[in-house]
Order: C-alpha cells, then sequence, then structure tokens
C-alpha cells in the first residue's frame, strides 16, 4: 500500500469513474441535509431575543461563508500538490474550485450585507473582516481570470497555482480579523473549542445546514471536474471510448 | 517521497511562511489604520486625530439617552466602562439601538462633544430565544452575560 492510495489520483480515468458514484451519493445526501437543515432553522427554530426573524439568515450566511474559506484552503492544498507531484488531477481541481468558491463568497458577501442594513444599519461597513472576505472574492477572481489569459494549461494551472498559494495568507487574516483589530462584524458563535454562544435549537439546524453545504460544495466540485477532465484528456482513448459508446 | 518532492514542498513551505511573516509585519505596522473605530479611552488619551472624521466605538451608558421630543436629536454616553465619549446625533436611528447596546459611531470631536452623522448597531455573537432571554432575566444571569452590565 503505502502511497498507493495517494497516486491513483494520477490517473483522470480513475478519478473519472469514480466520481461520478461519489457525486450521486453526495448529491442525495446533501439534498436530504438541506432540505432538513433549512426547514428546521428557518421554520421552527426559535426566534433571537434582539434580531427577530433577521438572524435566520445565518443559516445561509454561515455555511457559505465557512465553505468560501475552505474551499481556499483546498485550492492552494491542490496548488502544493499540483507543485510537488506534478499531479494534473490537482490543477483540475483548482480549476473547479476557483470558480465555485467565488460563488460562495459573493454569496456570503451578498447575504451578509442583507443582514447587516437592518441589524448594523448599513449593508456594508469597510472593517477587517468585510474588506478580507472582498479581497477573497478577488483572489478566486484573479485565480479564474488568469487561467483565462494564459492559452497553454500547463502554464495557466502553475500561474494559478503561485497566486493561490500567495493568497492563502488571507485566509488567517479573515479568520483573526475579528479579534486581532476592532470590527464591526461581531466574533465566531460557533467554535470548535467552545461552546456555542447560541442553544441547541438554533446550532444543531446550523450544523446540519453546514454538513449539507459542505457535501453540496463536494457535489458541485466533483460534478465539474469531470465534465473538465473529459475536455483535457479527449485526445486519450479511453474518452474516445467513452463518447463512442454514448 | 522521493528527495525532489520533498525539497519542492520544503521550497513552497518556506516561501508561504516568509511571505506569511511580510504581511504580518505590514499588518501590525498599520493596525492602528485597520482598527474600524476608537475606543472611548484612546480618544481620553488623545490618540485620535482632532478635527477629521473618525469612528467610536463602545456600550451606550445606562441612563444617559436624552431624546428630543420634538426633533430626532438624541445624545448619549459611549463606554468602554473606563472613559466615556458624549454623542449627539441626528437622524434615525438603527432597531437594536437601546442602552447597553454595542454602537459604532462616526463623525469629529467638536468642543469635547462627539457630533455624529452615522449611528451604527453592533451585534455580538450571542443569539438567544426570547424565553430564555426572560428566565435569564428574572435569575439575574442575563447581566452576567452582558459584561456585568445593569439592564
Amino acid at each position: 500500500m503505502g502511497w498507493r492510495w495517494f497516486h491513483q489520483w494520477g490517473s483522470p480515468r480513475w478519478f473519472y469513474e469514480r466520481a461520478g458514484r461519489w457525486q450521486l451519493v453526495c448529491g442525495w445526501l446533501a439534498l436530504i441535509l438541506l432540505v432538513a437543515g433549512s426547514l428546521w432553522g428557518l421554520g421552527f427554530a426559535p426566534v433571537d431575543y434582539q434580531q427577530g426573524n433577521s438572524y435566520r439568515i445565518i443559516y445561509l450566511h454561515v455555511p457559505v461563508a465557512f465553505l468560501a474559506q475552505a474551499m481556499y484552503a483546498a485550492m492552494a492544498l491542490c496548488a502544493v500538490v499540483l507543485f510537488v507531484w506534478k499531479m494534473k488531477l490537482a490543477d483540475v481541481a483548482m480549476q473547479s474550485i476557483a470558480v465555485m468558491g467565488f460563488a460562495f463568497t459573493v454569496l456570503s458577501l451578498v447575504s451578509g450585507a442583507v443582514w447587516g442594513k437592518p441589524t448594523w444599519g448599513t449593508y456594508w461597513v469597510w472593517d477587517a473582516r468585510l474588506t478580507s472576505m472582498l479581497i477573497l472574492a478577488f483572489l478566486y477572481l484573479g485565480a479564474i481570470g488568469l487561467r483565462a489569459a494564459i492559452q497553454d494549461p500547463d502554464q495557466a494551472g502553475k500561474a494559478c497555482g503561485i497566486l493561490v498559494l500567495v493568497g492563502v495568507v488571507n485566509l488567517p487574516i479573515i479568520k483573526y480579523s475579528v479579534e486581532w483589530w476592532n470590527t464591526l462584524h461581531q466574533p465566531a458563535s460557533l467554535k470548535l473549542t467552545e461552546k456555542p454562544a447560541m442553544p441547541a435549537s438554533m446550532w444543531v439546524p446550523l450544523l446540519v445546514n453546514i454538513l449539507g453545504y459542505y457535501i453540496a460544495a463536494a457535489y458541485l466540485v466533483l460534478g465539474s471536474m469531470r465534465a473538465i477532465v473529459l475536455e483535457r484528456e479527449r485526445r486519450a482513448t479511453w474518452v474516445k471510448e467513452l463518447i463512442g459508446r454514448a | 517521497m522521493n528527495p525532489k518532492r520533498k525539497q519542492r514542498l520544503f521550497i513552497i513551505l518556506g516561501l508561504v511562511s516568509g511571505l506569511g511573516v511580510a504581511v504580518g509585519l505590514v499588518m501590525y505596522a498599520l493596525s492602528q489604520n485597520i482598527n474600524l473605530f476608537f475606543t472611548p479611552s484612546q480618544i481620553a488619551k488623545g490618540e485620535a486625530p482632532p478635527a477629521q472624521m473618525i469612528r467610536v466605538g463602545g456600550m451606550v451608558a445606562d441612563g444617559t439617552v436624552e431624546r428630543d421630543p420634538r426633533s430626532l436629536k438624541v445624545a448619549f454616553d459611549v463606554t468602554d466602562f473606563d472613559h466615556n465619549v458624549r454623542v449627539t446625533y441626528e437622524g434615525i436611528l438603527p432597531d437594536l439601538f437601546r442602552e447597553g447596546q454595542g454602537v459604532v459611531v462616526q463623525g469629529r470631536i467638536n468642543q469635547g462633544q462627539f457630533v455624529a452623522s452615522e449611528v451604527l448597531a453592533k451585534h455580538d455573537e450571542n443569539y438567544m430565544p426570547p424565553e430564555v432571554t426572560e428566565a435569564l432575566r428574572q435569575s439575574g444571569k442575563l447581566e452576567q452575560m452582558m459584561g456585568g452590565q445593569k439592564q
């Protein structure tokens, strides 16, 4: 065994065949979790004593904001794999994650603004948390744009990898921005090391939704990776056979 | 892992951590500019630039809110429990504004008073159903949670 589990990812064909099954599992699991978590959170969780119903945007905002950062971390990990092991699939993953991650970042910025207007009294404020999230959106956009601007796919992958690795510095800044500086954005309500700052009737549906969004993101990334693999490997015999059969 | 890959991995880790240190130093140097607001203590120490647009953040001190009954004028103290800043404002306050609430106000210092042009409510990380709040208030635990403040 040893490194075998890792090196088999070097084969696009191996990935393509298995990813289809994983995608199916992820799709159904995400659908169940998201329907359950969202109905529970939006319909049955208690209202907040201060914000009333407007706090319920937490069931969208927190999962997508988590994902925006987690996907960037995943993309950076792919960049390391690309540079160290020269694995083609890592570049495919980077390309897919950049698009999905950008979508999640925009969603978190927009949902935060929608909540900010009734709660804070403003859609936007240039505090450290909001600004560093905006920079994250631009980093994703940069990775998408850079790839589109360079013709040779290998060169494009390397250029994106460098940009993505440089941008990793932004991740701890986002996480600790609310602790290092005075910000309008509140500190985290859910932490790995502490009790949540809300009762179980509020955070359990939130956790279900977070899990659901993570799995939904996996579903989306796997689907887009499979499409990119087919396109990039279009000259390989196994793809020709696959298309010939269809 | 073969030596060549190991070497490439270390080069990447080295470059990223070097970059991290560089950015960290820049952030540290700029920290006062990254802070969204000054605290009342910083203003008392004279750290805030005079006659410039600045933001002050803190709690609305209990029993200090005075509303003008015939206009939208309102005056209140913003406190960090060491120092207070008297704030005057004319306009619509956010829904969450009340005594004991965290706020961030933007404006200028004018003759010892802070003339605000914008008042934003700061929400903390605590979420609670109203029944729980009521129960806590009756047992006197809410004050402890809210940083030893009287409600």
